[in-house]
């Protein structure tokens, strides 16, 4: 009980003088606050990628490509097999009979981004009427679908955040033709969101192609067995040369390059500026006890124990820890949610956009580190202030 | 270091030792954490610079013509002829993406269907023995690849290389093909190796014996006389098939570079950034420590004013102590990053350019070290000359 008062009482008077320790104790504010700012904003941009990827395609949908090819860019569906394809057994229907099926071809087109001029390739999909109902996560979010047989595309919402001139109305030169953009799509933050679509017959004429790239298709049974007897189907079919994928499974195939360098780099840079910068924490804690060892000799000298000395001393560290830690992750979440970045996916050497994500999960994450760090920080000098011989301690200020 | 300490700087290396570890574990907990900034200094740098690679190995005798619209889409070979007449142009090659699947693995690397005797005189920076390049024109079915690569997969000269295409059937309509490795590409300097992690095979054989886009080609390299006319001369191609169906974008090859580095775009000012919160993090924590141990050592300071060391040569010691933790600290750092990059290239096999820490990065290395000086060690070295002996000794701080 006695102890617990002391503890108390000195934790106190700790933390009433921190104001007279301001520029010490700012430091290892700064410091924590820097760690954590950097490993959460850089977990973020993971976190990020890893929910666009894991966001786009669901399990019920399968993507036909030309048995052989892995992506789209290097695949090839006549406009036959298509039509066929839609219309075996295994492929949903909507209620009015109508397959779920949505033949789409993709080409590269150069647009420069945000203030820049140096062209990047977007991918632009040529897509059919039903992909809306194939594809029922997407929403017309601003403007309005495009008109079948005109020049018009709707854009994906990080696109046109990422690239210029992609706002409604705007007119955009591919080839040797006018688009117009009518319409702004979300589609649950997956990788369609950096796509520009328009009208497959419009942008197969327009683009002087004879043919598509892929088939989406939502399967009557999504199951694996169900998935099994789809392909068996077409295996069988000797009118076919085409391999089934489920589309999660496509879709995580199309980032592996991207995923391993951003993981790479995400995990390295933390994991270095996680150490480096918790020796630097680490010493900042050390020299601000350090620097009170004769206040805290005198403590000891007029009867406070060595407990509640080391306690308290750890109290305040864990304070500035967290308080460290809260600013940290507070401007990692100001400064980073929602922003995003585009850079090449070298599997499909086009564009890929995704936001920093700042989960709850990640914001814990940043806390305990800047705990462990006080912890660890807090915890030696204070032993070590109350393991001093009080005699010595004093002199040696 | 002022003029005062010249010449004699080996005479206080003592005192200065002596300083610098007057607290142990504050010194070394200081050391790692400067040191681990600069390791992350390293790495990074190395993988920026090799994002780059592209952009520092180009020729600028070198144009690249493309199609206008898409890098993706072919162009004939009859444009061969016509760039050839081209006033300045001084020889023409072209090469085509075979899209390469290798052991199930897509784009394992590149492949490049090219006309061996023109695309290796195009390309004079890439080492291979006179008889293997005779061997390469001769043989139809013959292929060269970067020593990378052979290293990687284990390939001997003399065996068959199977590799699937995932856009190019053969006529009868199987996409496996099978070529003869008759040599391999190296290269002297790291940027250029970058370049020769590539198969090349025989166009003439690959169009011979494929299904489809017979007659075309992937993109044309062009080589011109005068560099300074690089952009007359890749205006006067365009013109040329203007209004064709098969119309060409051409630019130096830098430039080409340059674009494609910037469509990784973002990542590389996320990696700037990185550095800068590090560096930021780190120049408080190191700041706060030498303040402090200059605040702490205020007496010893004043004693050697009164044994006669002149204001110069305490602000001296003082930022030299500085320097000499920094140095230490950024230049161990360094060497570990660039020790630790042959086994990370290793690693990470050919499917990334080749990273090393190049001279640039070491002097960008030295420039942090003194700017960091400057700012660390500056307010602190002035505190000590501003110091007034009595009022020192005296202990009124």
């Amino acid at each position: 009980m006695r102890a617990l008062h002391q503890v108390a009482e000195i934790t106190l008077i700790n933390l009433r003088t921190l104001p007279q320790r301001l520029g010490t104790s700012l430091v290892v504010v700064v410091g924590i606050a820097g760690v954590v700012g950097v490993l959460v904003s850089v977990l973020a941009m993971s976190e990020g990628f890893r929910h666009t990827l894991a966001s786009t395609g669901r399990a019920d949908r399968v993507i036909l490509l030309r048995a052989g090819s892995d992506a789209e860019l290097s695949s090839g569906v006549p406009r036959e097999a298509a039509t066929l394809l839609a219309t075996l057994p295994g492929v949903a229907r909507d209620t009015t009979g109508r397959p779920l099926a949505s033949a789409e071809l993709v080409v590269m087109v150069d647009l420069p981004r945000q203030g820049e001029t140096e062209p990047s390739n977007v991918p632009f999909r040529g897509v059919p009427p039903t992909v809306f109902a194939v594809r029922d996560e997407v929403r017309i979010v601003e403007g309005r679908p495009f008109t079948r047989g005109v020049r018009e595309v709707i854009v994906g919402r990080k696109a046109a955040r990422q690239f210029a001139g992609l706002g409604i109305g705007s007119r955009i030169a591919f080839r040797d033709s006018d688009w117009t953009v009518v319409g702004l799509f979300e589609s649950g933050g997956d990788v369609h969101e950096s796509e520009i679509w328009g009208d497959t017959e419009v942008t197969m004429s327009a683009f002087r192609r004879e043919g598509y790239q892929s088939v989406t298709a939502r399967l009557r049974d999504g199951s694996a067995r169900g998935l099994q007897a789809f392909r068996d189907t077409i295996r069988g079919d000797p009118r076919f040369s085409i391999s089934v994928l489920r589309e999660p499974e496509y879709y995580a195939k199309q980032a592996t390059v991207l995923s391993n360098l951003i993981n790479v780099l995400g995990y390295t840079v933390s994991g270095f500026m996680a150490v480096g910068a918790t020796f630097g924490a680490l010493n900042c804690m050390y020299s601000a006890i350090a620097s009170r060892q004769v206040e805290i000799a005198t403590l000891r000298a007029i009867g406070f124990g060595g407990l509640p000395v080391v306690v308290s001393v750890m109290v305040e560290a864990l304070v500035l820890a967290l308080l460290g830690g809260g600013v940290g992750a507070a401007l990692a979440y100001l400064y980073c949610d929602g922003v995003s970045l585009a850079t090449l996916n070298f599997n499909t050497f086009s564009q890929v956009a995704f936001d920093f994500r700042v989960t709850r999960g990640l914001l814990a994450q940043g806390l305990l580190w800047a705990l462990l760090i006080g912890l660890a920080g807090g915890l030696l000098p204070a032993v070590r202030a109350a393991r001093l011989p009080v005699t010595e301690a004093l002199r040696a200020g | 270091m002022p003029s005062g300490a010249r010449g004699l700087s080996v005479r206080y290396l003592p005192l200065l030792w002596a300083g610098l570890f007057r607290k142990k574990t504050r010194s070394i907990l200081t050391l790692l954490s400067v040191f681990v900034a600069f390791v992350l200094f390293g790495l990074l740098q190395a993988v920026t610079v090799a994002f780059e690679s592209g952009a520092d190995s180009a020729d600028a005798k070198r144009l690249l013509t493309t199609a206008r619209y898409s890098i993706i889409e072919l162009l004939p070979l009859s444009h061969l002829r016509q760039i050839e007449q081209v006033p300045g142009v001084i020889r023409v090659a072209h090469a085509e993406w075979f899209g390469a699947k290798y052991q199930n693995e897509s784009n394992a690397f590149p492949v490049f269907a090219v006309e061996p005797r023109r695309y290796l005189e195009m390309y004079p920076e890439f080492i291979i023995a006179a008889d293997q390049r005779e061997a390469f024109r001769r043989t139809r079915t013959g292929a060269v690849a970067g020593v990378r690569l052979v290293q990687r997969y284990g390939w001997k000269v003399g065996q068959k290389l199977p590799i699937s295409s995932e856009i190019h059937a053969k006529a009868d309509g199987r996409l496996s093909w099978e070529f003869d490795l008759v040599g391999t590409l190296d290269a002297d300097d790291p940027a250029t190796l970058a370049n020769t992690d590539v198969v090349l095979i025989n166009a003439a054989h690959f169009d011979e014996a494929r299904l489809l886009g017979k007659g075309r080609t992937g993109w044309y390299i062009v080589r011109i006389d005068d560099s300074s006319r690089a952009r007359a001369i890749s205006a006067e191609i365009d013109r040329r098939f203007l209004n064709s169906p098969d119309e060409t974008k051409t630019q130096p090859e830098k430039e080409f570079a340059v674009g494609f580095a910037k469509q990784i775009g973002d990542l590389g000012a996320l990696v700037t950034r990185i550095l800068a919160a590090v560096f930021f993090t780190i120049l408080i924590m190191t700041g706060n420590t030498l303040a402090q141990s200059v605040r702490e050592r205020i007496p010893e300071l004043a004693i050697l004013k009164t044994l006669g060391f002149s204001d110069g040569k305490v602000t001296g010691l003082v930022l030299a102590e500085a320097l000499v933790l920094l140095a230490l600290a950024g230049g161990l750092g360094m060497l570990v990053a660039a020790g630790m990059l042959p086994g990370l290239n290793h690693a990470i096999g050919s499917r990334f350019p080749p990273l090393h820490v190049t001279a640039g990065t070491w002097l960008g290395g030295a420039a942090i070290v003194v700017v960091l000086t400057l700012a660390v060690g500056l307010p602190p070295a002035l505190r000590a000359r501003r110091l007034r002996i009595v009022d020192a000794l005296a202990g009124h701080r």
